[in-house]
């Protein structure tokens, strides 16, 4: 018995010492940080894409031993925001994410990411300074980086060619050098086509009577915005946005120059003449059967324009490893692998925002068209509109604007009641 | 050493010779109700895990704004109940759910029930039309709400079809009315199969010789259906009616996908409300309140069919 007994409470001593350096040995790594493996969140499951990703991620882990691996983990685009929030508060959080910049404030004024200007300006060779000003205003929060705006890609007009002869319309090459690339004349030349050929006018891709900020590319014409500069004041019932969307109500149900609510047409697929889209969709005219042009927004009301669509690259501040992360976001996005990351995203960097770059990075692209749209877009471009509340903010608005897309509608009348609805969130 | 087991069978107790110390037996009612224990103990050890600690969290979490991004978890007390309850959101949500429901039950029931009777019957090829009809319940869900998203387009196959006898069909997706219907009928025709199988089954065992005593004495089809058929199948009735509500209640993946919600917030139900204010909006206090509110709808329905039973429902008197 006594035997029996000294030899329980040796196994229990024991089993309990295994416990213990269990858990000291467990705690152990991540106090000095080896074996660390990091983990980033991204929309893309481009298989391109990510075989570059990893490719950067490879050179990183071969100059630092204490990473064992890098892992790019793709989140459909749809959800991507919610599903990474949803992440987080199963504290599950990554240690680096993609950020839309219409969540950017979110993001950069919670605290939710971690601070990286002071490892990037440390970081030997990353040229700090040569980040543009324009391009990382969205991603500062008292003037410090929060996060690398990796993707500033402009939002540009697609044209097909060969659909607007086959209605008898000029090109767009024409339409340009007849001072006819203005919204009014495209609206014009977009319902020709819809009358001749039964295909659709123009499309303002991914707006789907849904993503209503998409129409930033539109009202930014008539030199209107959604809110006031300090984000308390709704703009939605100014007379430039009336004017903007009465222009998109007509287009839709009186001209029929753009597909109304409920119908598809997808440009790349040659059923529209015009699409309004991100450069970035480039790529998915390298195989097109049809004759197509590249041209900067068109002229509105107000003016002449350009709007650029952001993304940002984030350290999670709740993730267990945030100081090596950002170590390698500084290896991820220094001046060589910005320079093989434009290929697809339009870098941040001055030095690199020139056409030589872009057209070694854009083989669909001609010099001419680098250097008269994609270039003065970046630079001179208005980044997509955000706030704070964003997913709240872009239900609300989507309900209240639902209204509008019925033919008998009174644009004004809906413009008031999105602001009646937004208000109480912009003055949150 | 003191006993060695508790539960030994009882030959080995008497092999033992009652030398030792005399061991303690369980009677056999003890040893029933240890072996039901097992049995239940992985299912109560699930419902522990996955139903009542989640249901005790979602309590927890009702008192308390957590903001995700900003890693707080603060304390509001009663905060957000009190926001429920001055919810302008809350009277067309709760009215869309209503509307959804009821539609959903009228014609999910009645369908399910014809197509029963109609195909309650010894005919060649009859196992044919049954799979047929009880297919789309082994359809994904989104796959099928998918595919009806795009026969609902403005330009996609219904309208085409209607376009051809001359009519001009609504923009299904877009309209309030349309977008509810469009909805309801998906889910009509996902899980129709599923009710009609279950009074298949409930048909099939109403005695005949009932049936034809009641034709002996003058009885007509419609009075059998009603004064036989019907009492005898009421407890599958009941069972139909307490999952199709219940169903109705938890619809998400079809609104998400066909109209997230919209036009406007006619096609906003609870649970799609509950998503949004929860997932995409990350107020998880807010949507816990929702959650105890739509689990309280359904509790208290259950309870009150239940109870109506035995008003309604064959051999409950």
């Amino acid at each position: 018995m006594r035997s029996a007994k000294w030899l329980t409470t040796a196994g229990l001593l024991a089993t309990a010492s295994l416990v213990l350096a269990g858990c000291s040995g467990a705690a152990e790594p991540a106090a000095t940080a080896k074996n660390v493996e990091l983990r980033m969140t991204v929309w893309t499951s481009n298989e391109d894409q990510l075989a570059l990703f990893d490719a950067i991620a490879a050179e990183y882990i071969d100059a630092h031993p204490e990473v064992e691996s890098v892992t790019f983990d793709p989140l459909p685009f749809e959800d991507y925001t919610t599903t990474l929030t949803t992440q987080v508060a199963g504290g599950k959080a990554p240690d680096l994410a993609w950020i839309l910049e219409n969540a950017a404030p979110d993001f950069v004024d919670s605290g939710a990411l971690a601070p990286i200007q002071g490892t990037l300006e440390k970081t030997e060779g990353y040229e700090f300074d040569d980040l543009n000003a324009a391009a990382t205003k969205l991603w500062k929060s008292d003037d410090q980086l929060i996060a690398y705006p990796f993707s500033t890609s402009p939002f540009v007009v697609f044209a097909n060619d060969d659909l607007l002869a086959a209605a008898g319309q000029p090109t767009a090459a024409e339409l340009q050098a007849a001072g006819k690339w203005n919204w009014e004349d495209i609206s014009e030349v977009g319902s020709a086509v819809n009358a001749a050929t039964g295909k659709a006018g123009f499309v303002i891709r991914d707006f789907d009577y849904t993503t209503w900020d998409n129409l930033a590319t539109v009202w930014l014409g008539w030199g209107a915005a959604p809110w006031s500069e300090d984000g308390a004041g709704c703009e939605f019932a100014s007379d430039e946005m009336v004017d903007a969307l009465t222009f998109l109500h007509e287009a839709a149900f009186e001209k029929k120059s753009m597909p109304g609510p409920g119908a598809t047409a997808d440009f790349f697929a040659g059923e529209s003449a015009f699409t309004v889209t991100q450069i970035s969709r480039a790529s998915l005219l390298a195989e097109a059967g049809f004759a197509w042009n590249l041209l900067p927004l068109p002229e509105g009301p107000a003016g002449e324009y350009s709007m650029v669509g952001q993304a940002g690259i984030g350290v999670m501040a709740q993730g267990e490893n945030a100081q090596v992360a950002t170590d390698f976001l500084a290896f991820f996005t220094n001046p060589d692998n910005s320079e093989k990351l434009a290929q697809w995203f339009p870098p941040a960097r001055d030095s690199q925002l020139n056409a030589q770059t872009l057209a070694a990075a854009n083989p669909v692209l001609t010099a001419d068209q680098i250097e008269d749209v994609v270039v003065p877009g970046i630079s001179t471009g208005v980044v997509r509109p955000s706030h704070t509340d964003s997913a709240k903010i872009g239900q609300t608005v989507r309900a209240s604007l639902d209204a509008m897309w019925t033919p008998e509608a009174d644009v004004a009348a809906v413009l008031d009641g999105v602001c009646e609805s937004v208000e109480p969130i912009l003055g949150n | 050493m003191t006993t060695e087991s508790t539960v030994l069978p009882d030959r080995a107790v008497a092999r033992s010779g009652g030398t030792g110390p005399r061991k303690r037996r369980l009677t056999h009612k003890q040893r029933d109700a240890v072996a039901g224990y097992i049995f239940v103990a992985p299912q109560v050890l699930g419902i522990v895990a996955f139903v009542l600690i989640p249901l005790a969290l979602v309590v927890y979490f009702s008192f308390h704004e957590w903001n995700v991004l900003a890693n707080s978890f603060t304390f509001v007390g009663v905060d957000n109940f009190e926001r429920f309850l001055g919810d302008p959101q809350i009277a067309p949500v709760m009215q869309a759910t209503g509307i959804f429901s009821v539609f959903l039950v009228f014609f999910n029931i009645t369908i399910a029930l014809l197509l029963a009777v109609m195909l309650n019957r010894s005919l060649p090829g009859i196992t044919f039309f049954r799979t047929l009809f009880f297919s789309p319940v082994v359809v994904s869900l989104v796959a099928w709400t998918i595919v009806w998203g795009f026969l609902f387009q403005d330009n996609g196959g219904i309208n085409g079809a209607l376009e051809v006898i001359g009519i001009d069909g609504p923009n299904w997706l877009r309209e309030g009315p349309t977008a509810m219907a469009s909805v309801v009928i998906v889910q009509v025709f996902k899980n129709v199969g599923l009710n009609m199988v279950l009074f298949l089954a409930a048909l099939q065992g109403v005695p005949q010789e009932l049936q034809e005593a009641a034709r002996i004495d003058g009885a007509g089809s419609r009075t059998i259906f009603t004064r036989i058929t019907i009492p005898l199948i009421s407890p599958t009735i009941l069972l139909t009616f307490i999952i199709t509500i219940v169903g109705s209640l938890q619809v998400f993946a079809q609104i998400a996908v066909l109209t997230q919600g919209g036009p406007g917030i006619s096609t906003t139900v609870l649970v799609y409300y509950l998503f949004q204010q929860a997932f995409l909006f990350g107020e998880f206090g807010y949507g816990s309140v929702l959650s105890i509110v739509l689990f309280l709808i359904v509790l208290l329905l259950t309870v009150v069919q239940w109870q109506l039973r035995k008003k309604w429902v064959f051999y409950e008197n």
